[in-house]
């Protein structure tokens, strides 16, 4: 391989002006790659951190009320006019066992047993409607990090205190400090005292939440020593629905993963990743297609040296090899330049940027678009180095 | 001298163009010829009776179509360009008309290309081989020159050198002094005399020049594809 490479960065040291100026053109196309890339990363991330900052990646419910309709006796035909039922706010069967079977799961990080219903928050004259979450707070936070979402007072939901949403406090005129009337219906009502005041930055729920421990919302909510859904935090993000599907098989629960909840935003998040994956690899084309014209031109100029190089012993696998080490040495040369390019736009971005949202650099981002670009110039050399190969040296020789 | 021993023989060797085409065309007509390592030879003739077409053949440089061309008493039909490129390599040196030196080499290595493409980095003994060809045609101080910086003459006395430092059975030059002025000629003739003296290695010139063919010790003459002498 000596003499090959040799020879091929004698070539591409020659040919300045046509190296350096297919160097910019193959680090324009991978900077725009790396950028690209780094950045839709990390907007998605960023997304997903915040759709995910106030949902579980996996909710967990009582299955649904269905109603049982008894098989018809032999031959005879049955007609079913079916109402759906209603279904009622019920707790999950052996919650406390399902809870201890889902924390020995592999790939579950945490799990928090809440139990949720309506209610009426009113204050004077004013009423809002509001949604009672009753949960273990130290489980609670390792679900929703409700700690780093406070605004003013404390966090704490013993005792008849109770943390509300900023957006209902504006609603009902409330404070730290003061009352709120809980009514849940069937005449079972509450007054607590608003601990404190959160902001979780989705409008819904700051002006509905009412978080409570399971004690208090269990006996507003009249399920006494019953849960409603159990939130459950996975390591893996995108592995969500697998384990959900997992946790429905294995114990019978509705089992809802993050994905499905936000199927549109899932939908959104692969368009954009098609996107991102159409333009890398239309840039790698035209990266590939700057490479091959270059060594097509230069085999062109060079048919005699080529011609004479066959005449005196040099085999058509070394020609060939010539040109492929050159592509490949545009191709890493270009891809390095151009991958310091991207990052350091990525870098400006978070440094000088609009600053919405920091782009983290994925540590294999570099070496695989360099890989890429790399095989990219072997495969693109290859037309070139074949002709060389196959150049007849007489014919090189006499008309090259 | 050694003895002198066959370096190139051709039984009835044919070449054709455009094999099969309703345009074919046989360029040599069956040529029978022998090269011992004592020929100094000028292969002449007019243009267009083949010259550089057998020049070629001789130089495995291309494939009969009939005969059969031994070198170094090896038939060479039957083999393929992976071995045909190896004897190429080894065995024979090539001076063209136009020089055609490996632009983005200094002369130095111009005259190791062939060792270099055969036997990788070239070695002590190989660039002490070629420092001292170089020297041979008078050219030691322009060793780390680039063949652009270089005259005609002096780019053709770098070919023969590279020609010579494998140590060929039989050396081939297409027009060596066809492109230069009569002076730089006569002194590129004399180079080969001499190493066909020193190196003992067979010489074949092909030449439109009637008085360069005359100081060669052997004159095959070519007409329409035939030898005439």
């Amino acid at each position: 391989m000596w003499i090959e490479s040799t020879i091929a960065m004698r070539f591409l040291r020659q040919g300045k002006a046509q190296t350096l100026l297919i160097l910019v053109g193959i680090a324009v196309g991978v900077a725009v790659i790396v950028f690209v890339v780094a950045l839709i990363a990390g907007l998605q991330a960023n997304i997903i951190e915040r759709t995910l900052g106030t949902q579980a990646h996996i909710r967990i419910e009582a299955p649904e009320e269905v109603n049982r309709i008894a098989p018809p006796p032999p031959g005879a035909l049955q007609l079913v006019l079916e109402d759906r039922r209603a279904q009622s706010l019920r707790p999950i069967n052996n919650w406390q066992q399902l809870r201890d079977v889902l924390e020995r799961l592999p790939g579950v990080t945490a799990v928090s047993p809440v139990v949720s219903g309506p209610a009426f928050g009113r204050r004077g004259d004013a009423v809002a409607s509001v949604a009672l979450v009753g949960m273990d707070l130290s489980r609670y936070l390792r679900v929703i990090p409700l700690d780093r979402n406070m605004i003013d007072g404390r966090l704490d939901v013993g005792s008849g205190n109770a943390v509300i949403g900023r957006q209902l406090a504006n609603d009902l005129g409330l404070r730290t400090g003061s009352k709120l009337r809980l009514e849940a219906g069937d005449g079972r009502d509450a007054i607590v005292n608003v601990a404190g005041l959160f902001e979780l930055g989705v409008r819904e729920l700051d002006a509905r939440y009412v978080y409570l421990d399971l004690k208090q919302a269990q006996s507003l909510l009249g399920l006494p020593g019953g849960v409603t859904v159990i939130d459950v935090t996975v390591d893996q993000l995108f592995a969500a629905d697998q384990v959900a599907a997992h946790i429905a098989g294995l114990t019978g629960v509705h089992a809802e993963s993050w994905m499905e909840s936000n199927a549109q935003l899932m939908n959104a998040l692969s368009s954009q990743s098609m996107s991102t994956n159409m333009i890398s690899f239309f840039v790698a084309i035209s990266v590939a297609l700057g490479i091959a014209s270059v060594l097509a031109v230069s085999v062109s100029q060079r048919t005699r040296e080529i011609g004479i190089l066959r005449a005196m012993g040099t085999r058509r696998g070394q020609m060939l090899r010539v040109f492929l080490v050159q592509g490949a040495v545009l191709g890493l040369v270009g891809s390095a330049i151009g991958a310091l390019a991207g990052w350091s736009l990525v870098a400006a971005f978070n440094n000088f940027g609009p600053g919405l949202f920091y782009i983290p650099m994925p540590p294999a981002l570099v070496p695989a678009a360099m890989a890429l670009a790399t095989a990219a110039g072997v495969v693109a050399a290859s037309v070139p180095a074949s002709r060389a190969a196959r150049l007849d040296p007489v014919e090189a020789i006499r008309y090259g | 001298m050694a003895e002198p021993r066959e370096v190139m023989r051709l039984e009835n060797l044919r070449k054709s163009y455009n094999v099969g085409r309703p345009n074919e065309v046989e360029v040599l007509h069956g040529i029978d010829l022998r090269v011992d390592s004592s020929d100094f030879a000028a292969l002449v003739g007019p243009s267009g009776s083949g010259k550089s077409t057998l020049l070629n053949q001789i130089g495995l440089l291309d494939t009969p179509t009939g005969g059969e061309l031994y070198l170094l008493g090896e038939p060479t039909s039957r083999m393929d360009d992976h071995a045909r490129t190896a004897a190429r390599g080894r065995h024979l040196g090539f001076v063209f008309q136009f020089h055609h030196l490996i632009s983005a080499f200094t002369a130095l290595e111009n005259v190791m290309m062939p060792m270099m493409v055969s036997h990788g980095r070239p070695d002590r003994e190989t660039s002490d081989r070629a420092r001292s060809l170089l020297a041979d045609v008078g050219l030691e101080k322009f060793a780390d020159r680039r063949p652009t910086e270089l005259s005609g003459g002096q780019q053709q006395r770098v070919a023969i050198a590279r020609a010579l430092v494998t140590r060929p059975a039989l050396l081939l030059a297409d027009e060596p002094t066809g492109n230069l002025d009569t002076r730089t000629a006569a002194d590129v003739f004399k180079l080969f005399r001499r190493f066909h003296e020193t190196h003992g290695c067979a010489v074949l010139l092909v030449t439109h020049d009637p008085r360069l063919a005359e100081t060669c010790d052997r004159t095959i003459t070519l007409v329409d594809g035939r030898i005439v002498n």
